[in-house]
């Protein structure tokens, strides 16, 4: 089993006609995933890979029933194209986009609640179950994406979408395969954060032990600490956190927006010591990922 | 985007947030002074009192010459470019008002405590029943009677809670109505006659919002409002330069460290990780950098000659996530071409190429013509740190 998504999910693209889009729409089509239709408002009747193009995504859904969606709209319009894939009965929404205003995001985020919909992202590379379907462009061309996943146990959630395929390929080179692997978004506030997605791998039957790739900023690492010290979850977990440098470095951001220090909060030190506590393993170098993962296999 | 006190005031002011009266002033401007008041050099940072940054003045004389002061102060980096000037106001009691985002809970959070003036999360956590915090939604705001819940909730009643309420609630209103990511009175003060007024305000304006405010976005434009130290060295902002070279990719965020080892790395996750590992060897960084999406060739061969024109450095680690947009043979090509150009020899200069991922045996092809070994995707991050540290030496 995966979470999230498998093969028999159905998937709509909306922006299907935007470069980006097009690209991993056939990307995603090459490695299985069901996509049924795409949606620009104005481009009705267009095909995009033999893909139907629709205006509105009632019209898609009324000729293609889907689960879910995956989004790359320019900023201004993500929050429109969220609430149109909800208010028609989407219940898992990939925000692929960049730059969405953070109180466009809460804002579409308070609707998903409301309707128990999942957003992951904004600013994701999206979601892979390997074998069996790819949502967004994490892991580039079809390929590639078989290159550097293999099904199997082992869950991945990270805040860097490049670090998703990167952990996925230590692994597979490892010969440990994957269960479900989530770039969660580089934003400060995204739909499906570690605390969110941690019940989900715990009780799916198939993941034995979850990978975490964290950065500085925020707090979600030592919230799941305390989760985990309060015995939420009972699946092991394996934390990496990159940029131990960055706490010498306050107030300067790195790569993705959350990637900041501030005064005390955020700091990879503080995140270090609170997964030690709560018995959540850290792993030291990049390689040490994979043996720790072998335990529990 | 962090606001200046006087450009908060501003908009508090729209909102009939009760302000002192004050004013903007200029160096060299005739003043006439009858009584005291506060000088409030304009810079974005917090605890500008601690840093010499606000100082009172009783007389025209004194002020004149606390004005000019200030404005020739370097204030924890900034040189401050105006002066607020305020009447001094005698307070009877400071409060604390904010509204944030949870970015665990993602909601938004109204912040209220009868102890203003201080570190408010230093506060919560030593005397957590003097802080009020509570979620709303965007969807709903902060009406006054959720206002009035969270003033209740630290004991305060009668007029006072009549007074402080709206503020709160209005002040929810700016942080959404501004796409604002904080606003803070701090403090707000009872003055002895019984009113409230907003003494310091901070407020950040989200960066992927100042679109769709055009005053916000003017304030952004103008470069001559606030002016901080040169945080830029020469290397860096000459690597600021090549990314700017053309559109394509990143190549370029570029901080300069003191080792010599220089580093070619990217994405972001990738960077921090590989940084570490580097470290961790023993290995001395001359740079961090993060190259990402698709960098021209000529970016990336730009930023390999400024790496190598640096003093002491002598070897270029390379080194990405397995990528798939980013093409491996155009980064080979410009990390040659830019050792080339600096008359070095390639197989002798690169401490390490690692990048796995689109277009690796075009890229391979490439190295292995001038004698660079292959890392290929078998070879984890630090493993490939690690190579580089040994051949750094």
């Amino acid at each position: 089993m995966a979470i999230l998504a498998d093969e028999n999910t159905r998937v709509i693209v909306q922006g299907i006609t935007g470069r980006e889009a097009t690209s991993f729409t056939k990307d995603m089509i090459d490695y299985g995933t069901r996509v049924v239709a795409g949606i620009t408002p104005g481009k009705g009747g267009q095909r995009v890979h033999g893909i139907p193009v629709y205006d509105t995504v009632r019209q898609a859904l009324r000729e293609h029933p889907a689960e879910a969606a995956v989004i790359s709209v320019p900023p201004a319009l993500v929050k429109g194209a969220v609430l149109e894939s909800l208010e028609n009965g989407i219940t898992l929404a990939v925000v692929v986009s960049e730059r969405v205003p953070r109180k466009d995001t809460i804002e579409f985020l308070e609707a998903a609640k409301a309707r128990n919909a999942r957003v992951i992202g904004p600013n994701t590379l999206g979601l892979i179950s390997p074998g069996k379907v790819r949502l967004g462009m994490a892991g580039g061309p079809a390929a590639d994406v078989r290159k550097a996943y293999m099904p199997g146990p082992v869950g991945i959630a990270s805040r860097s979408g490049g670090m998703t395929t990167e952990i996925a390929n230590l692994l597979t080179t490892r010969g440990i395969g994957q269960s479900t692997c989530i770039g969660i978004g580089g934003d400060p506030v995204v739909g499906s954060n570690f605390l969110d997605l941690i019940p989900l791998f715990d009780r799916d039957p198939e993941t034995k032990v979850v990978v975490l790739f964290s950065e500085p900023g925020g707090v979600v690492e030592e919230k799941l600490s305390e989760l985990v010290m309060a015995q939420k979850f009972s699946i092991p977990i394996i934390g990496f956190i990159a940029g131990r440098f960055v706490d010498n470095m306050p107030g300067v951001r790195f790569g993705h927006a959350a990637t900041i220090v501030e005064g005390n909060r955020g700091s990879t030190r503080s995140k270090i010591e609170m997964f030690r506590k709560a018995g959540i393993h850290v792993a030291e170098s990049f390689s040490d990922i994979a043996d720790i993962a072998k335990r529990y296999l | 985007m962090r606001l200046l006190e006087y450009e908060s005031k501003r908009i508090l002011e729209k909102y009939r947030i009760p302000l002192p009266a004050g004013r903007l002033v200029a160096l060299g401007e005739i003043l006439k002074i009858d009584k005291p008041v506060m000088l409030k050099a304009q810079i974005p940072i917090g605890g500008r009192g601690k840093a010499g940054g606000i100082l009172e003045a009783s007389d025209t004389e004194d002020a004149r010459q606390k004005i000019s002061h200030l404005l020739q102060s370097n204030l924890r980096g900034y040189i401050p470019k105006s002066v607020y000037m305020e009447e001094k106001k005698a307070v009877k009691q400071e409060f604390f008002m904010g509204v944030t985002y949870d970015t665990v809970a993602k909601a938004p959070l109204a912040i209220f405590s009868p102890a203003g003036g201080i570190d408010i999360e230093e506060l919560a956590q030593k005397q957590p029943e003097l802080v009020c915090k509570e979620h709303f939604t965007v969807a709903s705001r902060l009406p006054l009677h959720r206002a009035r819940e969270i003033v209740a909730e630290t004991g305060i009643s009668g007029k006072l809670l009549l007074g402080l309420s709206p503020l709160l609630s209005k002040l929810a209103d700016v942080f959404l109505d501004y796409d604002a990511t904080v606003v803070e009175i701090n403090p707000l003060g009872l003055m002895d006659d019984g009113q409230l007024v907003a003494l310091d305000c901070h407020m950040e304006i989200d960066d992927d919002a100042v679109f769709r405010h055009a005053d916000i976005a003017s304030m952004e434009k103008d470069t001559g409002r606030v002016e901080g130290e040169k945080r830029m060295s020469d290397f860096e902002r000459k690597a600021s330069e090549i990314n700017d070279l053309d559109h394509r990719g990143v190549a370029g965020r570029m901080i300069e460290f003191d080792g010599n080892l220089g580093l070619i790395i990217g994405g972001g996750g990738a960077s921090l990780t590989a940084f570490d590992a580097i470290r961790a060897h023993g290995g001395r960084p001359a740079n961090y950098c993060e190259i990402g999406g698709n960098p021209s060739v000529l970016k990336v061969k730009e930023l390999t000659k400024l790496i190598l024109s640096k003093p002491g450095v002598n070897k270029i680690a390379v080194i990405m996530n397995v990528v798939s947009n980013t093409r491996v043979d155009l980064v080979a090509r410009g990390i040659v071409k830019g050792i080339l150009e600096s008359g070095k020899n390639p197989a002798r200069t690169v401490a390490v190429f690692r990048i796995p991922g689109a277009w690796e045996e075009e890229g391979f092809k490439i190295l292995s013509k001038y004698g660079i070994p292959i890392q290929g995707r078998t070879v984890s991050i630090d493993e490939a740190a690690r190579i580089a540290t040994k051949n750094s030496d």
